[in-house]
């Protein structure tokens, strides 16, 4: 029997100018498995990421990563780790003056030394075939270029799952189909926030929708979203 | 060599895109670089007599020579901070007590202060001159890293490193918005609609940059971070490092020495 890398139980959660959001979801993600999470606009998809890797304080339910239940921040700081969380904005990723320097920079927290941190962001890069952008100043990049080494920014730490929110905005068709395709050689479960029908049948195993604060099981061709 | 393009700018971001040539300056080690013109400026200041002034003003020109500065920007720059100096040259003649030089009206001008107006100019020229040769070459993140280096507290340091990257960032959402603006016929006039819509315009802006931050603090802790950047840079003491250094001291020892002639 396969045990989930993350589950929910019975996840609440409200905002003071938005209100509910999360009322009792319950959710799991098995190694393998890549979840496509739907749901209208402001449903809570983000804030349900968000509170998995504990970026929101979790104040009603359980979230139990990795096999061990999760509450405090230090906690969740492991869960970041094997949790790779993909921005929507990537301008909110990459802060670091340099593509190379953005790649280490995880590696790096997680203890990793200058060389082997170097060794694995080098790595990264050229299984996305980014190699030539080591150098490239982070702000000058493309859409689909930020997209891509914001991608191997969060490989860089090795993690178990990634959680990915709208990962294809903005991005062209081309740039598009080489993102479809890296994320289907990859081996890590996912969970893929995107409203783009197309961009999802080609990645999901399994189809969520966030409906009224709970999570609900859909069949793979919803009608409508 | 190729040039070397920039990161920053005074005003406007297009400063990235105006290099200067590659030069023998941009080999020598940053961290020295930013001692040098440290001592040169201290050097400067405490300079009273005008041969050591003219001394130090010329080894600023040659550096800025030497570094092969780009000539406009660096005009530009200079009589930048010479504008920012200006009213208190002009005023110096006027309000220093001494012999009297010329009188205008019931204002009298006097040598001392003359020379006391002439001597900040020069020095103040001669600092922003090697500064511009010395610092103002090096990439901002480079001098970040020296600055990191040189044991500048740490958050100093963070706040060079992060202003260098999202100037671009809030720059453009600055543009969008007053591309915004434009889109619905908003033309800035000296009335009251102006200036409240110039309001909104930097309110928010304060208020995106401000969201953006958490965003980004958000990121940040999601790939490990708990406090402390770890910068990667390899920095070191090379042969024409201590030329330079021989000479630098030298230029200074100069410029001390006419002092006390």
């Amino acid at each position: 029997m396969n045990e989930p890398l993350i589950s929910t139980i019975d996840l609440h959660h409200s905002f003071h100018n938005r209100g509910t959001v999360l009322a009792g979801a319950n959710f799991q993600l098995f190694p393998g498995e890549r979840i496509a999470l739907t749901g209208a606009n402001g449903a809570g998809k983000t804030t349900f990421l968000h509170l998995l890797v504990g970026l929101l304080k979790l104040r009603q339910g359980e979230i139990i990563a990795f096999g061990q239940s999760r509450k405090s921040e230090a906690d969740f700081v492991e869960v970041r780790a094997r949790a790779g969380l993909l921005f929507q904005d990537p301008d909110d990723q990459l802060f670091c003056p340099t593509v190379l320097e953005d790649v280490i920079f995880g590696p790096l927290n997680l203890g990793k030394s200058r060389k082997e941190a170097l060794a694995i962001a080098r790595d990264t890069l050229s299984e996305l075939g980014m190699s030539h952008f080591e150098s490239r100043v982070t702000h000058q990049l493309s859409g689909g270029e930020k997209r891509m080494i914001t991608l191997a920014a969060v490989l860089s730490m090795q993690p178990d799952a990634l959680l990915l929110d709208e990962p294809s905005n903005a991005l062209d068709d081309q740039a598009k189909a080489r993102l479809i395709k890296t994320l289907q050689q990859l081996p890590q479960a996912m969970i893929i926030i995107s409203h783009e029908q197309d961009f999802l049948q080609q990645l999901a195993t399994r189809w969520v929708r966030l409906e009224e604060g709970k999570l609900i099981s859909i069949p793979e061709t919803p009608q409508a979203t | 060599m190729a040039t070397q393009h920039l990161e920053h700018s005074g005003v406007s971001w297009k400063g990235q895109q105006l290099g200067h040539k590659h030069s023998r300056i941009d080999t020598l080690d940053p961290r020295l670089r930013i001692i040098f013109t440290m001592i040169f400026a201290v050097v400067t200041v405490f300079s009273q007599s005008f041969p050591s002034l003219l001394a130090a003003l010329s080894f600023a020109l040659l550096s800025a020579l030497f570094a092969r500065l780009d000539y406009k920007r660096t005009v530009r720059r200079v009589v930048a901070m010479d504008l920012f100096i200006i009213f208190m040259l002009i005023l110096l003649p006027f309000t220093t007590p001494g012999d009297a030089l010329i009188n205008i009206g019931p204002l009298q001008a006097t040598q001392q202060g003359l020379l006391l107006a002439l001597a900040i100019g020069l020095k103040a020229n001669a600092i922003i001159l090697m500064t511009l040769a010395l610092t103002g070459t090096l990439n901002a993140t480079t001098f970040g890293h020296a600055l990191s280096k040189l044991k500048i507290p740490d958050k100093f340091v963070y706040l060079l490193l992060f202003t260098v990257r999202y100037l671009e960032v809030i720059n453009r959402e600055y543009k969008k918005m007053r591309n915004a603006m434009k889109a619905r016929a908003f033309t800035a006039r000296s009335n009251l609609h102006t200036w409240r819509t110039l309001g909104y315009l930097f309110g928010m802006l304060l208020v995106r940059s401000l969201e953006r931050s958490e965003r980004i603090l958000a990121a940040m802790k999601c790939r490990g971070y708990t406090g402390k950047l770890h910068l990667v840079s390899t920095m070191k003491i090379q042969r024409q490092d201590y030329l330079f250094t021989i000479i630098a001291l030298s230029l200074s020892a100069v410029i001390i020495g006419l002092h006390f002639l």
